[in-house]
């Protein structure tokens, strides 16, 4: 299967590599995925807490390209918007923008999952009831 | 060095440019059907039917008539298990067959067991390897036949066929064969391993695809199979169908060239293989499958822990072709079967990567391969997740994941 053009720039020029201090109050950490599926991702944001702007996020996947290309563009988009906001992204965005066919669309949907495990590990941490994620849209029969 | 460098071998070779060669005139003015007994066309291709039929028998030690042209392997694996079933349902339906076999045996079998065969899959050791007494206990009353494959397609672990005969033998068992991966690579010498049918098919020996053939035995004992197409008759009644004569040319001088080069090839990817195979396994925490002890000499099959295949493919694989057992390269997204039959983790078949090299092959995309391959591990390793636990030394067992 041949990637997309965005997939390809994603994978080879990741945005937000890295790991952050998941002790700090204001660092919300989401791992999802399992070693074998073949996928797992990590998740982090940092917010402000004054404002609750996501003002930093870092990933780290292990997974296909588009999945890797998923979690890049997840947190390329997260950093800059409010938590509440950030909480409103939908993996059907990730898969028009990527342009991933059928049977990558559980990779985006891991970037989707994680994005609100992390937002959820923070309101936590912060005395917040965690918010109820509904099941994301996935076609993956393995789901 | 031409890019992208070829080194999945495994799954089809190009067709060598001799072989090429020796099929054109058959599309062109030598092009016509090797049944018809009435003009100069038909007894030319008939002719260079009977020569590649010579050419194909001299590679695995056979007498030409008993090589039955197919459209491959898949077709000849079929032939072989559904046809002895056919041929000998007086004499019982049990059939053995090993959990490692490529999908058209083991759905050939699946198929047979809705016909009312009983089959047995023998499992394998960690190493891919089958249990030989495992073998003869499994051998029943009722028991026809014993397909049992030359060499894996992913790991290349080639099975004792001599030990195996004896067992069959022993027992009056009849033993098939699919030596696709094998045939051309290694000697094969169907009567001194007592091998009663073999399959293999030309594009993975540089031959054309859509071609192999059937090795069915005529003497010690006369095998038979029921034809599984009705037609003409062609391929003493075995399988109809007018013959594919620039596909069969192709096919015969394939096993010639391999028939004479095969040694030397051998020794050459050997030694390639193991260059990369050592050089790979330098790279911290990855792990070779299957055994290396018996194998076939141009492939590796290594899991590169904590990175996942397909993300690992896409490094390089505008340059590099290879394999991956992974279930994101795989349509059912489930991964590679084989690997799991030796016991490994998902998470390591999910991993994987087979290198298969080939005729064309050069030292010098060997280094270029072991070079872009260790770049991308480490690459792919920064951004895992799984290495970075790894490297924390977290036991990865005490993480709670979340399977989806
Ligand atoms: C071990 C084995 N058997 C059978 C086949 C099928 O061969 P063919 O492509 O000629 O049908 C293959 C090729 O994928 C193979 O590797
Ligand atoms: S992580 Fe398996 S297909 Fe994307």
């Amino acid at each position: 299967m041949a990637y997309s053009k965005k997939v390809l720039d994603h994978y080879e020029n990741p945005r937000n590599v890295g790991t952050l201090d998941k002790n700090k109050i204001n660092v919300g950490t989401g791992l999802v995925g399992a070693p074998e599926c073949g996928d797992v991702m990590r998740l982090q944001i940092e917010v402000d807490p004054e404002t609750q702007r996501i003002i930093d996020a870092k990933f780290k996947t292990f997974g296909c390209g588009s999945a890797i290309a998923s979690s890049s563009l997840a947190t390329e988009w997260i950093i800059g918007k409010t938590v509440d906001e950030a909480m409103q992204l939908n993996n059907m965005d990730i898969v028009e923008e990527l342009a991933l066919p059928p049977v990558k669309i559980h990779c985006s949907v891991l970037a989707e999952d994680a994005v609100k495990a992390a937002i959820n590990d923070y309101r936590v941490k912060n005395g917040l009831p965690p918010i109820a994620v509904e099941e994301p849209a996935s076609q993956n029969v393995n789901n | 060095m031409k890019f992208p460098i070829y080194l999945d071998n495994s799954a089809t070779t190009p067709v060598d440019p001799r072989v090429l060669e020796a099929m054109l005139p058959y599309f062109k003015e030598k092009f016509g059907n090797a049944s018809s007994r009435s003009h100069s066309f038909g007894w030319i291709a008939e002719e260079a039917v009977d020569y590649a039929r010579e050419q194909v028998a001299r590679l695995i030690q056979a007498d030409p008539k008993e090589i039955i042209f197919t459209s491959g392997a898949t077709e000849s694996n079929n032939l072989a298990l559904k046809g002895v079933f056919e041929m000998y349902q007086s004499k019982g339906n049990h059939i053995i067959t090993v959990v490692t076999e490529h999908k058209c045996v083991l759905e050939a079998a699946r198929h047979l067991e809705r016909q009312g065969a009983e089959i047995t899959y023998l499992p394998v050791n960690s190493k891919g390897e089958i249990d030989l007494s495992q073998l003869e206990d499994a051998i029943r009353p009722t028991t026809v036949l014993i397909s049992v494959m030359y060499a894996n397609n992913e790991i290349g672990v080639i099975h004792p066929i001599r030990e195996i005969s004896a067992i069959a033998e022993r027992h009056g068992v009849l033993l098939h064969t699919d030596a696709t991966q094998a045939a051309g690579k290694v000697p094969i010498d169907v009567k001194k391993e007592g091998i009663h049918l073999l399959s293999m098919s030309a594009h993975k020996m540089y031959g054309p695809k859509g071609v192999g053939c059937l090795y069915v035995r005529r003497r010690n004992p006369r095998v038979k199979v029921t034809a599984q197409m009705d037609g003409g008759g062609h391929e003493r009644g075995m399988r109809s169908g007018t013959l594919n004569v620039p596909g069969i040319v192709g096919f015969g001088a394939a096993c010639e060239i391999c028939s004479r080069e095969m040694k030397q090839e051998a020794e050459r990817l050997s030694y390639l293989r193991n260059k990369l195979e050592i050089a790979l396994l330098q790279i911290e925490e990855v792990a070779l499958n299957g055994s290396t002890e018996n194998r076939l000499p141009h492939l590796t099959n290594l899991s590169f822990k904590w990175v996942e295949g397909e993300g690992l493919m896409m490094a390089f694989n505008k340059d590099i072709a290879v394999s991956s057992g992974s279930a994101c390269t795989s349509a059912s997204l489930e991964p590679s079967y084989v690997l799991k039959a030796l016991g490994l983790g998902d998470e390591l078949a999910h991993s994987s990567i087979r290198f298969s090299l080939g005729r064309f092959n050069t030292e010098e995309e060997i280094d270029y391969t072991i070079e872009r391959v260790t770049d991308a591990v480490q690459r792919l390793r920064e951004m895992s997740p799984l290495w970075e636990m790894y490297k924390e030394g977290i036991d990865l067992k005490t993480v709670e994941f979340r399977p989806h």
